[in-house]
């Protein structure tokens, strides 16, 4: 097949361009750890209740300065709806839905996953600055969907 | 419509009346009036949308029990059906003057029209009885009606329909014409519809295996997680499904209708193949932060998506020099003087350029979604409708509405009415989406959220979402006057308008490297659809053999 000149100049520059992108993704992810969700376990919607960590929804202290946070996702509701830890405290959320499928998104941090019913979603964040933080849930979970919020309170 | 006659610069070779029968136009025609309703109804919730983030709720004044009911309708009607309705009616179309042939059956092609119809006609029921508020991604366990899901099942199949039609056309070409090349026009016609056969695979299973059943309460229970894996095989390639009917305008149409030339039949071959294999192996990207889904595959389908990105920078370079050598023919002089010598004044032409020129936006927004980590920034916010609005509702949409100001007339036999209104209508469409996209864009990097009543959002006041909530409403209502503006010039051209003095014909392209300098390996269509299997095999059977076994926990649940 015939490639015109510019033509294949134009193919090669495009190339360099996505790896290049390629390339500052890999930076973000090896030298500035930035991760995505990885699979963290499953748990049965209708025995949540029953189920650790979800029998107890709330925040505790697991080390000096770490903190794991227990969330329950409901239509329309996050069980508890505020998270109070320390400035610089390191906050392991652990989230799972009890009935439809949710969002977890933490304003001004990078923790957004899936609150998927049978899967726990786990994730953690840094909170160095005092103040609030408002959390939403940010996929359509019914007609309430826009009430679903919360806050950690970072002080 | 002499402009188009008098531009298409290559001579019409057969005698209309032996290759377009009037048995399988009326289902042509018939599909497009259907997605363009589609389009008027579906575009017009969006104004409800754009109105709600305003403190203005028009819901229960239209009998819509909520946003998310008329978000539904939105969703529904303009990335399903009026989609597929165009998609079936034009690359039907080409497909006859590709291939310079009736479509080999009219028994499938009045089939399609009448399945697409059946499945709106359940699905609309459905939604707009408040038995079916689930929005187009309808994810598991919210459930719908059983009668959404039929809906569903008959839309895909009218596009199967369309594509077995295409199949046996070319087959019958083939007959026809051994040792030729396949026509440029009949190959991209028959292409974006072989990589849907594929992709709609992931879809199908989910609907026919488990939803349907589920909500008939034949299966207790789905597994959510399961559900968007199959949901997503089908949700990213389809979203070249919509696109690709646009390029096959943008490279074979739109050369001839400013008066140049496209430049590789070879190039133009190997993007659409590209499409064809790369399209489906990426899914796992919408999926980044799903908690049930590996890294590793994760990492896998970021490389793949990059890889379907190559073919659209192609189309940039390629689209661009066939306009150039349209604009230069026409008198353009200069680096860029060739730009304003293009016929602008040609609503066709001026709608396609102007969604082009947003669709570098779309493109460059859709990276970023693509972008893995990144993702975390954007993800389930605001800015993904800011993305996808200028490249399906632009790239797409307006693109859709440039050839329907030829094929209108084309189809009907009278002369496009209201020039005027058409170019300001393509202007207003897409000064409004960019207003809009900003507004979207900026809310979503500060958390707000996608597919949400924001308005009425509890935490509205926690947020300064002001200023975007404003521009959303106001690109939305600038949309809205240029869809209106869209639907008078339509009804003015079949009503009002004059018969045609001359007939349109469909533009289509000459090419500086014709087929003969093409690679012949390109025609082999069916081993470029089984190299397509192999990849979504390799990308998709360790994520499924990795997550097995399925976790079937979830009840069908209505909480709308």
């Amino acid at each position: 097949m015939r490639i015109e000149r510019y033509e294949k100049i134009f193919m090669a520059l495009t190339l360099v361009v996505l790896l290049a992108a390629l390339a500052t993704i890999g930076v973000g992810v090896f030298a500035a750890e930035v991760h995505l969700p990885a699979p963290a376990g499953r748990v049965d919607p209708r025995q949540i209740r029953q189920t650790a960590p979800f029998d107890q929804p709330g925040v505790r202290e697991v080390a000096p300065g770490e903190y794991e946070a227990v969330i329950i996702a409901r239509a329309w509701a996050f069980e508890p709806n505020e998270i109070r830890v320390p400035r610089g405290s390191t906050v392991r959320f652990r989230v799972a839905s009890a009935d439809v499928i949710h969002g977890f998104l933490v304003e001004n941090t990078n923790i957004n996953v899936m609150v998927i019913p049978g899967q726990v979603a786990e994730v953690a964040a840094r909170f160095d600055r005092p103040g609030e933080y408002v959390f939403l849930c940010h996929e359509y979970c019914g007609f309430g969907h826009h009430q679903m919020f919360g806050k950690v309170i970072v002080e | 419509m002499s402009s188009i006659a008098r531009t298409t610069g290559m001579e019409y070779s057969g005698p209309a009346e032996t290759i377009y029968l009037a048995e399988q136009l009326w289902p042509i025609r018939g599909q497009l009036y259907l997605g363009l309703l589609g389009l008027a109804i579906g575009g017009y919730m969006g104004l409800l949308q754009a109105l709600e983030r305003i403190g203005i709720n028009l819901y229960s004044a239209h009998f819509l029990k909520s946003y998310y009911q008329g978000l539904t309708i939105h969703g529904v009607l303009l990335a399903f059906l009026f989609t597929f309705a165009f998609s079936n009616s034009f690359l039907s179309l080409t497909t006859i003057r590709g291939f310079e042939r009736p479509l080999a059956s009219t028994w499938l092609a009045q089939g399609a029209f009448w399945t697409m119809l059946a499945g709106t006609v359940l699905a609309a029921f459905a939604i707009l009885t408040n038995q079916a508020t689930v929005l187009f991604t309808f994810y598991a366990p919210l459930k719908a009606s059983s009668l959404f899901y039929l809906g569903a099942v008959f839309l895909v199949l009218s596009t199967w329909l369309t594509s077995a039609n295409q199949l046996l056309t070319l087959r019958a070409w083939r007959r026809e014409h051994p040792e030729e090349p396949i026509p440029l026009l009949g190959f991209v016609s028959v292409v974006p519809y072989l990589m849907w056969d594929l992709a709609s695979v992931g879809v199908a299973i989910l609907v026919a295996v488990f939803l349907l059943p589920w909500s008939l309460g034949i299966r207790s229970y789905v597994d959510p997680q399961f559900d968007r894996l199959l949901f997503w095989f089908t949700g990213h390639p389809i979203v070249y499904f919509w696109l690709l009917p646009a390029y096959v305008s943008w490279y074979l149409m739109i050369p001839a209708q400013v008066g140049g030339r496209l430049f590789s039949d070879g190039l133009t071959r190997f993007v659409f193949l590209l499409f064809l294999v790369l399209s489906t192996p990426t899914g796992l990207h919408h999926q980044f932060t799903d908690p049930g889904m590996p890294t590793v595959m994760k990492t896998v389908h970021l490389f793949t998506t990059f890889a379907v990105v190559y073919p659209s920078f192609i189309t940039a370079f390629t689209v661009m020099a066939a306009l150039e050598s349209g604009g230069r023919a026409r008198g353009g002089r200069g680096l860029l003087g060739w730009i304003r010598a293009l016929p602008w004044k040609d609503p066709s032409v001026n709608a396609q350029l102007l969604a082009m020129l947003v669709f570098t936006l779309g493109g460059a927004t859709g990276i970023v979604n693509a972008s893995y980590s990144v993702n975390l920034v954007v993800h389930n916010t605001a800015f993904v409708p800011g993305h996808f609005h200028m490249t399906v509702g632009t790239a797409v949409a307006l693109t859709a509405m440039g050839v329907c100001y030829w094929l209108i007339p084309f189809l009907s036999g009278r002369e496009l009415w209201g020039r005027r209104l058409a170019l300001a209508q393509a202007w207003l469409w897409a000064i409004g989406m960019l207003v809009f996209a900003r507004g979207q864009i900026a809310g979503g990097l500060s958390g707000m959220p996608r597919r949400t009543a924001i308005g009425d959002a509890a935490y509205l006041d926690l947020f300064q979402w002001s200023l975007d909530n404003w521009l959303t409403a106001i690109g939305g209502i600038v949309m809205t006057t240029s869809g209106l503006l869209f639907f008078i010039v339509m009804l003015g051209t079949l009503f009002f308008s004059r018969p045609l003095t001359a007939p349109v014909e469909i533009p289509v392209a000459e090419t500086v490297h014709g087929a003969r300098e093409s690679w012949p390996l390109f025609d082999r269509l069916g081993l470029w659809f089984l190299i397509a299997v192999g990849l979504a095999v390799v990308a998709y059977v360790p994520v499924i053999l990795g997550y097995l076994p399925l976790n079937p926990v979830s009840p069908p649940i209505r909480v709308y």
